[in-house]
C-alpha cells in the first residue's frame, strides 16, 4: 500500500524527514510514533499526495503521488490533524458537500452519509451546525468525512488528541472496526496506549529518522525488559541524593534515576526488590510492572522535552 | 490522472451553492442597498449642485448619468475584493477548508477555478441587478449600451478578483489587508474617474489614473452607457483588463499551490 526509500521532506534549510524507509502492507494497521517535531506529520502530508516529497521515493497505492496525486487520493481517506471541518455548514452538509468533491453521484452520496452518520452515532445531530459539537464529536465527523469515498487506505493524523477518555474509546472501537472491514489504516500518535491498542506494526520516528520498527511486542522484547521495577525512596537531600542509592542497585538492570524515582529495567522485578532490601535499601514505595511502550518510546527518544 | 479544469470545478457546485443560500441576504445589503446610498447621495442629492455639461463630464448631460457606470465598475472592484480576501484567508489560515479539499482528487487550480466562479456569480448578480434599477432613471444613452457595460464590470470585478485572491494566498496575516484596502482600494476609488474625469487630475496623475485596471473598467463601462464609445479606446481597455485578468488566474494559481503544499 505504500512503500519509501530514503524518503525526505525539507522546508528551506529545516530538514523534517531525513531518509526513511516505510512499507505498510494492506489490510494492516501501521503506526507512525514520535514526540511532536519527529517528522510524523510532514510524512503523512507526503503519504496524502499533497505535499511533494524533497528526496528519496515514495510509492502509494502502486502509484508515484507526483503524477497520479489525485488518482491515488479518489482513494485515500483523511483524517488530519488539525479539524478542517466548515463550521458554517450543519453535520450532514459536511459529509455530502466533501463526497460530492470526490465525484459521487448526489444519490449514492446520500444513502453514504446516511450509513456513516450511522456508523459514527451522529444520525441525531445530522442538522446541527459543526461548531456546536463537541471535541470528540467534531473527530467522529471527520472520521465519516474521511470514509465517504469508501477509501482503500485511511490516514489518521493523531486521531484522539485532546479528547476524554469515553470519546477516545469510541474512537479506537470505530477504528478496530474499520480495520476488521479490510481497511489499511496509517495512524500517527503519541499515545503509547493508542499505540498498542491500535498498531499491527509501528515505527518509532525522532528527529525527522526511524529509530525502531516493528510490531509493539516485539519493540518492548528488543528495547525494554520483561519487567520494570519502580523504586522510591524518601525524599532525597544532598547528603543522600539519589544517585547514591542507585550505585547500590546499578548491577541489577537497566538504570533510570529520575527526581522522584528509579526505574530498574530487569526481567524479574520482585528479584530486584528483594536485592535492595538485602543491601539495606528502604524504598517508600515500590510498583512493579510489565514494559510498555512507553518505556520503549522514552528509551528511544529520551526524556528531554522537544518544543 | 487529473481532473480538467472544468469538471473540478463543478464537483464544487454543492458547496458553493450551500455558501450562496447561507450569504445571499448580508450580500443583498452590501451589494445593492450601499451603492443604491452612493447613487441617490453622491448622484442625486451632491449631482444637483454640478452643472451637467457634456463636455465637462465625457459625454454625460447630468451628474447622474456620468457617476452611474463608474458606481458600478468601482463597486465590482469592491465586491470582488470583499470577496478575495478574508474569506480566501479564512479557508487557508482559519477553518482550513481547503486543506479538505485538496485531500481529494480536487487540486488548487480546481479550487481557485470555482472560488472565482462564485464571484463571477456575485458580481454578475449584484451588477446585473444594480443596472436594471438605474434603468428608468434614463442615465443610458442606448438600449444595447448597457449590456456591453456590464460586461465592462464583470471584467474589471474578475481582473481585481484574480490578482486580489493571489495576494491573499501569499500574505501570512490579516493585517496586510488594511494595506491593501488603505493604499489600494481607497484611493483607486477616489481617484479612477468613477467620481470626476480623471482629465482634473492635471496631466501626470492622469497618466497614473490610466494605469489602474480600475480606470480601463470605469472608462469601459462609461463610453458604453453613454453611447460614447472610441473602439481603440474599448479594445485597449478591454485588452488590459483581460490580461489582468490571465495574470491574476496564474498568480493565484501559484499562490495558492506554494500555500497548501508546505
Amino acid at each position: 500500500m505504500i512503500l519509501a526509500r530514503g524518503l525526505r521532506k525539507s522546508f528551506g534549510d529545516f530538514e523534517a524527514v531525513k531518509g526513511i524507509d516505510v512499507d505498510v502492507r494492506r489490510g494492516e494497521a501501521f503506526g507512525f510514533l514520535g514526540p511532536n517535531g519527529a517528522g510524523k506529520s510532514s510524512t503523512m502530508r507526503m503519504i496524502a499526495s499533497v505535499s511533494p516529497i524533497s528526496g528519496g521515493t515514495l510509492e502509494i497505492l502502486g502509484m508515484d503521488p507526483a503524477k497520479d496525486g489525485p488518482a491515488i487520493r479518489a482513494r485515500l481517506g483523511v483524517c488530519p490533524q488539525e479539524d478542517t471541518l466548515d463550521n458554517e455548514l450543519n453535520v450532514r452538509d459536511n459529509l455530502y458537500i466533501y463526497g460530492r468533491y470526490f465525484g459521487i453521484p448526489k444519490g449514492e452520496v446520500n444513502s453514504r452519509v446516511d450509513e456513516l452518520l450511522e456508523f459514527v452515532s451522529l444520525t441525531d445531530k445530522a442538522r446541527s451546525k459543526v461548531e456546536d459539537l463537541s471535541g470528540g464529536m467534531k473527530r467522529r465527523l471527520t472520521i465519516a468525512r474521511s470514509l465517504v469515498n469508501k477509501p482503500d487506505l485511511l490516514l489518521l493524523d493523531e486521531p484522539t488528541t485532546g479528547l476524554d477518555p469515553q470519546a477516545r474509546h469510541v474512537l479506537w472501537d470505530q477504528l478496530f472496526r474499520l480495520k476488521q472491514a479490510g481497511v489499511t489504516l496509517v495512524i500517527t500518535t503519541h499515545y503509547m496506549d493508542e499505540a498498542e491498542q491500535l498498531c499491527d506494526r509501528l515505527v518509532v520516528m525522532d528527529k525527522g529518522l526511524i529509530a525502531a520498527e516493528g510490531s509493539p511486542r516485539q519493540l518492548i522484547e528488543e528495547h525494554s525488559t520483561r519487567e520494570v521495577t519502580e523504586l522510591r525512596f524518601a525524599i532525597t537531600d544532598e547528603t543522600n541524593p539519589h544517585s547514591a542509592v542507585a550505585d547500590k542497585i546499578e548491577d541489577l538492570g537497566r538504570l533510570e534515576v529520575l527526581p522522584d524515582r528509579i526505574l530498574v529495567y530487569s526481567s524479574d522485578g520482585e528479584e530486584v526488590i528483594a536485592k535492595a532490601h538485602e543491601r539495606g535499601l528502604d524504598p517508600i514505595a515500590v510498583l512493579v510492572r510489565r514494559s510498555t511502550l512507553e518505556d520503549v518510546f522514552l528509551k528511544l527518544t529520551g526524556r528531554t522535552l522537544v518544543d | 490522472m487529473s481532473l480538467t479544469l472544468a469538471a473540478g470545478a463543478l464537483r464544487q457546485t454543492d458547496y458553493w451553492w450551500t455558501v450562496f443560500k447561507r450569504t445571499w441576504k448580508g450580500g443583498v445589503i452590501t451589494s445593492f442597498v450601499s451603492p443604491l446610498f452612493y447613487v441617490v447621495a453622491m448622484g442625486v442629492l451632491l449631482g444637483g449642485f454640478i452643472d451637467g455639461d457634456p463636455t465637462k463630464l465625457e459625454g454625460a448631460t447630468s451628474y447622474l448619468a456620468f457617476i452611474v457606470p463608474g458606481l458600478v465598475a468601482t463597486h465590482a472592484m469592491t465586491i470582488a475584493v470583499g470577496e478575495t480576501t478574508y474569506p480566501v484567508m479564512g479557508s487557508i489560515k482559519w477553518h482550513r477548508t481547503y486543506y479538505s479539499m485538496i485531500a481529494t482528487p480536487l487540486e488548487p487550480r480546481h479550487v481557485v477555478a470555482a472560488n472565482l466562479m462564485f464571484v463571477l456569480f456575485r458580481l454578475a448578480t449584484a451588477c446585473g441587478l444594480f443596472m436594471l434599477v438605474l434603468a428608468p432613471f434614463g442615465v443610458f444613452e442606448s438600449w444595447w449600451g448597457p449590456f456591453v457595460a456590464f460586461g465592462a464590470q464583470l471584467l474589471v470585478g474578475m481582473a481585481f478578483a484574480g490578482i486580489v485572491f493571489g495576494y491573499s494566498t501569499r500574505i501570512k496575516s490579516e493585517a496586510a489587508f488594511g494595506v491593501l484596502f488603505r493604499l489600494g482600494v481607497l484611493p483607486l476609488t477616489l481617484f479612477s474617474g468613477a467620481f470626476f474625469p480623471i482629465s482634473n487630475l492635471g496631466p501626470w496623475l492622469e497618466w497614473v489614473a490610466r494605469l489602474t485596471p480600475l480606470w480601463h473598467g470605469v472608462n469601459l463601462s462609461r463610453m458604453f452607457c453613454l453611447d460614447t464609445v472610441d473602439s481603440t479606446m474599448a479594445v485597449l481597455n478591454a485588452s488590459v483588463l483581460l490580461v489582468t485578468i490571465a495574470v491574476g488566474w496564474f498568480w493565484s494559481v501559484s499562490g495558492l499551490q506554494r500555500r497548501l503544499a508546505d
